[in-house]
């Protein structure tokens, strides 16, 4: 059912054959992948990477097996996703730890794009990397009290394990959780805290890990060095994200991202929310391109229903052709913005705006809102096309929009000041793009042709005909380019879902209010505007997940950062963000 | 400036018609809050996915400069009005404190969207302040999620009209006091508002009733029922 069981078989037992005391199928039911021994992880990701093929990561997380009953086996595991980058299906790892003293090695040195995957990780169960270059906390903040995402933390506005709540309707009556908590604010502290005179430790321990950084970088000359903090509030940052940055005169000699600042805890509360209710928050993720984020979470709550949410045609050609939409209006959005960031203020952006609204015409119009759509359900969509829009959509591919995308292109492509801007800032090398777990653009404009389309097809993409776009260079350039070539595949994919598009259901069976998910646990991945999207859930046959995570490709492209940006000008700093393209939505989830 | 304005020329003295073209006979608090309801800087500062939608709402299609707000401003010290556009997280409230406390007076707070306003869906959270308002103080409130532009833009009106009901001499910012600073929160093992030092050093030197009921019931709810 899960992706594994498909990937070739001869390599499983070349796996468990290869290291037949460290490795062990995972024999529970509804699970796949390999459980491996934790003293033995370095030597069988070692040969993973190596001897197999299996040189991307996509996604490090962990899930906390825990109830409080006696006797009941806790622990918690840290489950990797690897990928082959030449396509196929997944290779599922899986390490146990106990709760207490949880130690993983680091996966890091080996492969660079487990850098900040392991630090949520530490900061969200607390599970210790050992070997880990800078193990501290990613999207809270250090001297937070306890690891959010166990199982057995409760946070102060707790009122039940799983929803929807008995205080509510029909039964209950509806409080405000505020009133129930002395402060009067989603705050609780431990036992004998004195806040009087505290100080922060956050900041200075940035400080330190980023002064580390720059003694790496050695200059002949020994000059003064100042520390600059890009954001949370910086016009370039896309939403609330910081870069902490060493500068030696104009050269950025060490830079760390922070980030957090939008760190909303979906996780937490989609292990609350029933299967059904995390739809709409999959929305707010990448807000964006709220229907890829529908797209992936739909896929992989499918995967483990099996048949019985198998999508009818209608649908399937719906998803698709709402998803290459929302890839489109991302991309002009992208485009827009990074041109923002290269100095020409909002003009290129007003225009590529102009285009997006057009499309969120067409979302508003099918769905009833723009921007967080909530469309997909399990086993289809929400609501059918209402009329006329299929036309609106048809007039809009076939005639404005490649249009509108050759405008941009010629207007900006050619242009003297884009091209010196942008060209040779930034570089990433293909064995770079693949070792950071770079994903979607950022790894495509590096001269890696993945795309998960092509190299493990989901839904109904293996229909069509499309290319994967792919470019050389890997500067900033280059993954502009790519964007306004994806733009022209979309449209290519969507004429043929247009002709294509069947009559008939949207949904398979009717639309449950609560949906039952056998136990298991199964990965589904879509390729987002931005990336690889994927959704890493585990059911325990309840109505609630029992662990949602989400491997977000905003987040994770943001690892390769600071190798994109050292030894280059502070100016390009800016630059090399706008064209990793995230939304903080995805990066904090 | 013409008499068809109704913003002023409604002192309550007649111009005769040849005059219109040229004078108009006001009030001081008209023509003041007149230059100051079509000139609101807001800050270019945006958080989570409502800042799209104010984004789109300065773009050409809503078109916030129709209403002399266009320019926004990334500095703090140039702009009049925060739009706290998406989800206020412990995080970064100290940030927005910070931010509110470096705007010069005048100023105004527009919670845009559920998540400032109250929480919204992200509400229970454990890094989710539940409202802008628990440490600035909110002065329009625009429901939705996100809201459409066109509902920041009726936010935006509604705005006007109370910069429109206010006088020069009862303002805040023109009083003999000072106003005093919003203190900024730390970043403790929880979020620390220094306001609240002295309620929180009493609560956690109570004995450890709370830590006992922990696994079953949540502590502060059992305090505060008891």
């Amino acid at each position: 059912m899960t992706e594994a069981t498909t990937a070739a078989p001869v390599e499983k037992s070349e796996l468990e054959k290869r290291f037949p005391d460290a490795v062990k199928a995972d024999a529970r039911p509804g699970y796949a992948g390999f459980l491996v021994d934790t003293s033995k992880l370095i030597e069988v990701a070692t040969a993973l990477r190596d001897e197999m093929g299996y040189d991307y990561l996509s996604s490090v997380t962990a899930v906390d097996y825990y109830s409080d009953a006696p006797n009941a086996e806790n622990f918690i595991e840290v489950v990797y996703h690897f990928y082959k980058s030449t396509g196929g299906g997944a290779l599922e790892l899986k390490v146990q730890t106990p709760r207490e003293n949880s130690t993983v090695p680091s996966l890091t040195p080996l492969y660079a794009g487990a850098d900040f995957q392991e630090r949520e990780a530490y900061d969200l169960y607390g599970v210790n990397f050992e070997g880990h270059p800078d193990q501290r906390r990613i999207l809270m903040w250090e001297g937070f009290a306890g690891y959010p995402m166990r199982k057995d933390w409760k946070e102060a506005y707790f009122e039940e394990e799983v929803k929807p709540f008995k205080n509510r309707w029909p039964e209950g009556q509806v409080y405000r959780i505020e009133d129930r908590n002395p402060f009067n604010k989603n705050n609780a502290y431990p036992q004998g805290f004195d806040p009087t005179g505290f100080k922060e430790t956050d900041d200075p321990k940035l400080y330190e890990v980023l002064e580390r950084a720059a003694r790496e970088y050695s200059e002949d000359i020994d000059t003064e060095q100042v520390v600059v903090n890009l954001g949370p509030q910086h016009p370039s940052t896309h939403g609330v994200f910081r870069m902490a940055v060493r500068l030696d005169g104009e050269t950025i000699v060490a830079l760390k991202p922070v980030m957090g600042y939008l760190h909303r805890n979906h996780e937490k509360i989609g292990e609350r929310n029933t299967w059904t209710m995390n739809m709409p928050f999959t929305d707010r993720l990448d807000y964006l391109s709220s229907m890829s984020n529908n797209f992936g979470y739909a896929l992989a709550v499918e995967k483990l229903m099996g048949d019985k949410a198998a999508p009818p045609e209608r649908a399937e050609y719906i998803r698709v052709i709402m998803a290459e939409l929302t890839r489109i209006s991302n991309h002009l959005w992208a485009i827009g913005f990074l041109l923002n960031d290269l100095g020409a203020f909002f003009t290129p952006a007003l225009y590529a705006i102009v285009e997006r609204e057009l499309i969120l015409d067409i979302f508003e119009a099918t769905t009833g809102s723009r921007m967080m759509c909530n469309y997909f359900r399990f086993g289809g969509v929400a609501r059918d096309l209402p009329e006329g829009v299929l036309e609106k959509i048809k007039s809009l591919v076939t005639e404005r929009l490649p249009r509108k995308i050759d405008e941009l292109d010629i207007y900006l492509s050619e242009n003297e000041l884009v091209r010196s801007r942008s060209e040779g800032i930034g570089v990433i090398t293909p064995e770079e793009a693949i070792a950071f777990s770079t994903a979607g653009p950022v790894l495509r404009a590096s001269g890696v042709p993945y795309d998960v389309r092509r190299a493990d097809p989901y839904s109904i993409y293996d229909r069509f005909k499309f290319d994967v776009t792919v470019r050389q260079h890997g500067d900033v350039y280059d993954r502009y380019m790519i964007r306004i070539d994806e733009m022209r595949q979309s449209l290519q994919i969507l004429n043929q879902a247009l002709k294509d598009l069947p009559g008939g259901e949207i949904m398979n069976g009717k639309n449950p209010y609560q949906v039952r998910v056998p136990a298991g646990e199964s990965y589904g991945r879509v390729e987002g505007p931005k990336g690889e999207l994927g959704f890493y859930i585990v059911s325990n046959g309840k109505g609630n997940p029992a662990r949602y995570h989400v491997r977000a490709p905003s987040f994770i492209n943001l690892t390769v950062l600071e190798k994109m940006c050292v030894g280059q000008k502070v100016a390009d700093v800016v630059v090399n963000l706008g064209s990793i393209d995230i939304v903080l939505g995805e990066v904090d989830r | 400036m013409t008499d068809t304005n109704p913003t002023v020329n409604s002192a309550g003295y007649e111009v005769p018609p040849e005059l219109r073209q040229n004078v108009a006979i006001t009030t001081l608090d008209k023509i003041w809050n007149m230059g100051r309801r079509y000139s609101v800087w807001p800050m270019m500062f945006g958080l989570a996915c409502c800042a799209i939608e104010m984004i789109c709402t300065a773009a050409s299609r809503y078109d916030l400069a129709r209403f002399g707000m266009e320019v926004m401003r990334p500095s703090p010290r140039q702009s009049d009005l925060m739009i706290v556009s998406g989800t206020v997280t412990k995080k970064m409230i100290p940030q927005i404190v910070r931010l509110y406390n470096q705007m010069p007076e005048p100023k105004y707070v527009l919670a845009m969207g559920a998540c400032a306003s109250g929480g919204g869906p992200f509400k229970e959270g454990y890094n989710v302040v539940s409202g802008v308002d628990q440490y600035v103080p909110v002065d329009v409130y625009v429901p939705g999620c996100p809201p459409t532009p066109q509902a920041l833009l009726h936010g935006l009106m509604k705005l006007q009209e109370k910069i429109d009901s206010e006088s020069i001499t009862q303002v805040r910012w023109y009083g003999k006091e000072d106003i005093p600073a919003i203190p900024v929160p730390l970043l403790g093992p929880d979020l620390i508002d220094p306001r609240d030092n002295e309620l929180i050093k009493q609560e956690t030197s109570k004995k450890p009733a709370a830590p006992a009921a922990a696994p079953a019931a949540p502590a502060p709810a059992a305090e505060a029922a008891s």
